[in-house]
């Protein structure tokens, strides 16, 4: 499995020419040459030469399903923290309740936390926020998670196969969202399982094998599994 | 300033370098919690602290840029830095360094990738000894990579300077106090772009050449510094089991 190494590249790193690759993601080109943009992990795909970040803000994307945290109940809209450089907006006709005017606090306030769709980014970054989808409403109990929005793909895993793992080991509910944050419940020994897993994935998210390394972990002490 | 104090010994500077010598170079990546990205950095006797805070929205609002974000770099000397103590809070001088070092990272930070929102870059001086701006804005960089922030290069600063006719790298205190000219350079080291620099005292236009000449190889060699801190940390994979 682990044949070649990650390799680690730094802004303003040289990566290779533009007429043998295509620049991907985290890449910019100057005078013909391919750069990397950011502190990340240099990944080439299919004729493109991606770099994808270590750290940073989640950069929000159309359609993305992301845990908000409400900031503030405006008379016709909230303001809700997504994790991303700014925060979003939650309009009253995008939720599937009847608001009357200036009741907005009656159903979401400071501090609630809501499973909401990414409906637009503007040029100027603005995010609009929706509640009206399947399965998207305003998280009771539980637990939040935070990682870094550019492990989500490892903590997911190939076709959820991370995620299913977890479920399957822990019986606990989990939601990821992909700005980073992880709504996570059921019982207690559940939930602190599978924040540690997180944690450990978060860690050691760019070595390879971790799916099989989380299923040793996870198959050691849990016995009761279907 | 003329002085009595003598700068060169049988072609060895006060602390024992030769001309064309910088101090010792110590730099750590992502020492603060709570930051977003952090760095800190010995350069000889300085002691310098950066902290990277964002992108987030720039407030108050009319600070703003629709097109692009704004960096908002602030350098503060505390006030047991210096040998006197310092009367503490922004003064003209740090205002001034403030504003340059905004201005030399914006130049490399790709600004328009984050409309409305302010990148805010804290430099913390904890221990002064000449070259404090130079210093600042490597460990600046350095931060802001580690904040994963988009860039087209890591910014790196080194200053040359006359000491006694003579044209050296990386000033001391007593050479900055008492030799002729000060000339703290920042450049963009894959592409040699200036983005930073300014001169204090006097010197011919060779002098300067050379000066020039000397403080840009000064900051290549800073800048590998830089390089090695950030892959140190990072480099770091944890072994495959099985």
């Amino acid at each position: 499995m682990g044949v070649e190494k990650r390799e680690i590249v730094i802004p303003g790193q040289f990566l290779d020419d533009i007429k043998r690759n295509k620049p991907g993601r985290g890449t910019f080109v100057e005078n013909g040459k391919i750069y990397a943009e950011v502190l990340g992990v240099l990944n080439k795909n299919a004729g493109y030469i991606n770099v994808v970040p270590l750290k940073g803000r989640y950069d929000p994307v159309e359609n993305d399903l992301v845990i908000g945290v409400v900031l503030e109940a405006m008379s016709s809209s909230w303001l809700v923290d997504i994790n991303a450089a700014y925060p979003a907006f939650l309009h009253v006709n995008e939720v599937p309740w009847d608001i009357e005017f200036g009741e907005t606090e009656k159903y979401l306030n400071h501090g609630d936390t809501i499973m909401a769709k990414v409906l637009q980014v503007d040029m100027e970054k603005r995010v609009q926020l929706t509640l009206n989808d399947r399965n998207l409403y305003k998280i009771k109990g539980g637990h939040l998670i935070e990682v870094e929005p550019s492990r989500v793909p490892r903590v997911i895993g190939k076709k959820g196969s991370m995620i299913s793992l977890l479920k399957k080991y822990t019986r606990c509910r989990i939601f990821v969202g992909q700005n980073g944050r992880i709504w996570v419940d059921g019982n207690d020994e559940g939930v602190e399982k599978v924040i540690y897993v997180i944690k450990m994935i978060e860690r050691e998210a760019l070595s390879y094998g971790l799916t099989n390394r989380v299923e040793v972990l996870l198959k050691k002490d849990a016995k009761d599994v279907r | 300033m003329k002085s009595d104090v003598k700068l060169f010994e049988n072609g060895r500077r006060l602390d024992g370098r030769k001309p064309d010598e910088l101090r010792k170079i110590k730099i750590e990546v992502g020492v603060l919690h709570r930051a977003e990205g952090s760095c800190y950095l010995e350069w000889g006797n300085n002691k310098i602290l950066a902290a990277v805070y964002g992108p987030r929205e720039a407030i108050p609002r009319h600070t703003q840029n629709p097109l692009r974000a704004i960096v908002n770099a602030r350098y503060n000397m505390a006030a047991f830095s210096v040998d006197e103590r310092k009367r503490p809070g922004p003064d003209r001088r740090s205002r001034e360094i403030s504003k340059v070092i905004s201005e030399a990272l914006e130049n490399v930070i790709l600004v328009e990738k984050f409309p409305r929102a302010t990148i805010d870059v804290n430099i913390e001086v904890l221990d002064a000894e000449a070259g404090t701006r130079c210093a600042g804005l490597t460990a600046a960089a350095v931060a802001l990579v580690d904040a994963g922030i988009p860039m087209r290069d890591i910014p790196v600063a080194c200053a040359a300077g006359k000491i006694e006719d003579q044209v050296v790298l990386d000033l001391g205190k007593e050479e900055d106090n008492y030799g002729s000219a000060d000339l703290p350079v920042a450049i963009s080291p894959r592409t040699n772009e200036i983005l930073l620099l300014q001169m204090d005292g006097h010197l011919t236009v060779e002098e300067f050449d050379k000066a020039l000449d000397l403080a840009i190889k000064g900051c290549h060699i800073v800048s590998e510094f830089q390089k090695k801190a950030i892959l140190e940390k990072y480099r770091h994979i944890p072994k495959e089991v099985g």
